[in-house]
């Protein structure tokens, strides 16, 4: 299996140079890239998923060496159920942008972002499979690049040079910790192959904090999120798809692989991860539903989901550090569900929001409209989308946050009182965020597809094509199936949680709770089957009308008139004005026969604005200072190179150093 | 016959001395013309007490050594630099920084540290004699003194070269160890580097008419 996947790696890499060498031609570069990449997926998805269901562990290791490390790579059920993430949402993503990416055409060579998706899938498989900290970071460095590039891609826009920046100095900022996590393990063990590595104790403490900042940059942890929302919008959206949709959770992988190195839990280390969770899901959501760029919504809506996942792990981890296996099977197993479901249903989203900019040039919210008729296949893909997300049955995402339902109320009913009350404060926050999250998709979903066309761009909106549509087709599919029968999916997961969560007796079997949902869903999607034939049924003798809207007698009504996704949010978002930063500048009508009125609205970010950009201002501020010995003369600088080797060398000798 | 090595390395540091104290750029190039000379003179005299006739490859090794230190820098370096000064038409002074006589004094007081490192400073291989390795320091110290204290341009190739004369003498307590293709590869980089240099005074001449580095602060931002 490992050699199937080495294969898929070199496949991806291969077609990557291969299109990067014909930057000229752009559909050729175009073609070998996709062929590269999905043949690679299908190949890795397969072995992967073959090594998963005969539960196969292998490992190589190379013979010559790298700096610092060996190349040691290696399959478990960690690695196998993360590539089948990998290698499915990419594979989806990759015959979506062959599709998408020709309406750059004119303006940019495609041959670079070809080559750049492929060497990013390549390096996030490579991640997932290294078992050695030197090759780790080389594919975390690699991804990092990769994906910088990538989201730059559209260059020439001011607003998309800064996300760029934005997302690779956070990235860099965040590998920091990574660096010093790793340095710090390696110390200890002597070496940096991940099989040597082990840490207990204040050590592991310290293991467990850096690994959450450095990991949790990328996976979009609420505060160090601010990366995200920037980039998703500015990158094309297929990548946007495989970004949201498996890279930032390869910072939870990096989590989990890190937990396997480390003691038992802390008590504290769940509560950790539990108020991470918590304020990632709801400052994210809130943040969502206050956004007017779709794409923006939607990534806030990752963070959103991220903080799901974090919640399931800290339940996870708050039944490991208790000692209640139930618990923690529960919490592992709906994070790392969900981890799947939200690849795929985002990744269906941000193919639905592709196609809506690709077919109407148009992103705002609030400017579309009435979409469903003249994209019906787009509106279908994001529908089924949206509710995924929103975690209603019968579909995917009630799966997984079911399960991490049933985690907290069973820790809040078995767990001694101080496990109990996080596990307790868990449920109303999940709670909350899936009714914030049904209205953010309900306006989002609403403003897009229902209603008219509130402007020139989407009345004269166009469908996809046929590589986009299919993509997002199979991608409605997969949600659907596993909405149907989740417990063949847990399947996938279970090895990963035997794994993370100790449990190494664990089988197949404990995928059987999940059964009770599939028989759910199956009698839902029954009562919505009966319910539509009862509707032809019905309207089979009679004749079918459209007509407008009754105007309550008011006879001039514009497609202006139409709830906006902003005015069916607002009163839900009046009591988060402090999250959301919100600033309204209002001149409303007044008076018998009002002349003119003005309502303007800004929507900022809490964290951005009043912690991030002052924080960092603050430092730029005392780092200027240094700014005193750049003076410009080489003189000087050669005054700073000779003081300073003169310093150690007297530091050495003088057996200071020693 | 360690006599006329440290006869040598004394010449050397004295020229050192002179290279901070002289007021015009010809001379310094000139010093540092004889410092190339002795230099090329060195391995010859560590060497000469122990040969015993014969060409053997480390004799020959060590002729090759000497007459490329002495094309290279006795000869090739110094017209380079002087012809640089010429075209260039430079003021025929050194500018210091720091005034000349306090040059001298810093690099007095270069000097003595330079003897008391060489003290404290545990060589895996004895060095062939006592002054050698100060000597090499001192050369360093005070090539790094030019290098910061003087504003013209050819006085900081001068200044290079003396970096590179102090290590090409701390390479002589290993004279046996390192290889041949190390040193051609110290005297190929030296090369390079003063052309490099050499250009940059030209360009730097020709866009600002002048050379003085200073000036080169107005590219800071």
């Amino acid at each position: 299996m490992l050699g199937t996947i080495l294969f898929a790696i070199a496949l991806l890499c291969l077609s990557a140079f291969a299109s990067a060498l014909l930057t000229r031609f752009d559909r050729a570069s175009l073609a070998i890239g996709t062929a590269g990449s999905v043949i690679a997926c299908l190949t890795g998805l397969g072995a992967a998923l073959l090594a998963l269901v005969l539960r196969e562990e292998s490992a190589f290791r190379g013979t010559w060496s790298l700096p610092l490390g060996e190349p040691h790579v290696a399959l478990d059920g960690l690695s196998a159920f993360f590539l089948v993430c990998v290698f499915g949402v990419s594979g989806l993503a990759a015959v979506y942008g062959s599709g998408y990416l020709p309406a750059f055409g004119g303006r940019r060579r495609l041959g670079p972002a070809v080559a750049l998706f492929n060497l990013l899938v390549a390096s996030m498989a490579g991640l997932v499979i290294a078992r050695d900290g030197v090759l780790f970071l080389i594919a975390w460095e690699l991804m990092t690049f990769a994906s910088f590039f990538l989201v730059t891609f559209e260059s020439e826009r001011e607003e998309v040079r800064r996300a760029g920046m934005t997302y690779l100095v956070a990235s860099q900022l965040g590998v920091i910790f990574l660096f010093i996590l790793f340095v710090l393990l390696g110390r200890s063990a002597g070496s940096y192959d991940f099989d040597r590595f082990a840490a207990a104790g204040g050590l592991a403490d310290t293991c467990f904090l850096l690994a959450v900042v450095g990991f949790g940059t990328k996976a979009g942890f609420w505060p160090l999120h601010i990366w995200l929302p920037d980039a998703h919008p500015a990158e094309p959206s297929h990548v946007s798809a495989v970004m949201s949709g498996v890279m930032i959770k390869l910072g939870i992988y990096g989590l989990l692989r890190t937990l396997t190195f480390l003691s038992a839990p802390a008590p504290w280390w769940s509560t950790v991860l539990l108020v991470v969770g918590a304020s990632s899901g709801l400052v994210g959501i809130v943040h969502a539903l206050a956004q007017r760029d779709l794409k923006r919504r939607l990534a806030y809506s990752s963070i959103e989901n991220m903080g799901l996942i974090a919640l399931g792990l800290g339940l996870g981890l708050l039944g490991q550090s208790h000692g209640n296996a139930l618990v923690s099977f529960f919490g592992y197993s709906g994070a790392l569900l969900h981890v799947l479901n939200h690849g795929l249903m985002k990744g269906l989203l941000f193919h639905g929001a592709g196609s809506v900019i690709h077919g109407t040039g148009s992103r705002s919210v609030e400017s579309l409209g009435g979409l469903y008729r003249r994209m019906p296949t787009t509106a279908s893909g994001f529908l089924v989308g949206a509710v995924a997300i929103c975690g209603l049955p019968p579909l995917n995402g009630f799966a997984s946050e079911w399960l991490i339902y049933v985690g907290a109320f069973h820790g809040a009913a078995s767990l001694p009182m101080a496990g109990a009350v996080p596990a307790l404060v868990a449920i109303p926050v999940l709670a909350l965020v899936g009714g914030l999250a049904a209205a953010c998709f309900v306006g989002a979903f609403g403003a897009v597809f229902l209603g008219e066309p509130r402007g020139e761009a989407a009345s004269h909106a166009h469908e996809a094509g046929l590589a986009m549509r299919s993509a997002m087709l199979l991608g409605a599919l997969l949600c659907i199936g596993i909405g149907l029968h989740p417990a063949g999916a847990l399947r996938l997961v279970i090895p990963a949680v035997a794994l993370v969560g100790r449990m190494p007796g664990l089988s197949l079997d404990a995928s059987l709770p999940l059964l009770a949902v599939s028989r759910l869903a199956f009698v839902l999607a029954l009562v919505v089957a009966a319910l539509a034939l009862l509707r032809w049924a019905l309207l089979r003798r009679r004749e079918v009308t459209q007509g407008a809207t009754w105007g309550c007698g008011y006879s001039a009504p514009s497609p202006r008139m139409q709830y906006t996704a902003s005015s069916f949010a607002q009163p839900l978002l009046a009591p988060f004005a402090a999250i959301t930063q919100v600033r309204v500048t209002e001149n409303g009508p007044s008076g018998y026969f009002p002349a003119e009125a003005r309502y303007e609205e800004q929507i900022g970010d809490v964290a951005g604005e009043r912690l991030l950009i002052p924080g960092t201002r603050r430092v730029v501020r005392a780092l200027s200072r240094l700014r005193v010995i750049q003076q410009g003369r080489v003189q000087l600088y050669i005054v700073y190179i000779v003081a300073t080797l003169v310093a150690l060398l007297i530091f050495e000798l003088t057996g200071a150093g020693r | 016959m360690t006599g006329s090595a440290d006869f040598i390395l004394l010449v050397v540091v004295v020229v050192d001395l002179y290279i901070v104290a002289t007021s015009r750029l010809a001379s310094c190039v000139h010093a540092s013309a004889l410092q190339g000379v002795a230099l090329a003179l060195l391995p010859v005299a560590l060497w000469a007490p122990g040969y015993t006739g014969g060409v053997d490859p480390q004799t020959l090794h060590i002729v090759l050594m000497s007459v490329g230190t002495l094309v290279v820098k006795a000869l090739v370096i110094p017209q380079l630099v002087l012809r640089a000064i010429r075209e260039a038409n430079v003021r025929r002074e050194v500018e210091p920084f720091v005034s000349l006589h306090l040059s001298v004094l810093i690099a007095a007081v270069l000097v003595g540290i330079s003897f008391w490192l060489a003290t404290v400073l545990v060589l895996p291989i004895p060095a062939p004699t006592t002054l050698l390795v100060p000597v090499a320091f001192a050369t360093v110290l005070v090539g790094f003194l030019v290098l910061v204290s003087r504003k013209k341009a050819v006085t900081q190739v001068v200044g290079y070269l003396m970096l590179e004369n102090g290590i090409f003498i701390f390479g002589q307590t290993l004279v046996r160890q390192i290889p041949f293709a190390v040193e051609l590869g110290i005297l190929l980089d030296l090369l390079v580097g003063v052309f490099v240099m050499g250009i940059a005074i030209h360009h730097i001449s020709r866009a600002f008419d002048h050379i003085d580095t200073e000036l080169l602060s107005a590219l800071k931002d």
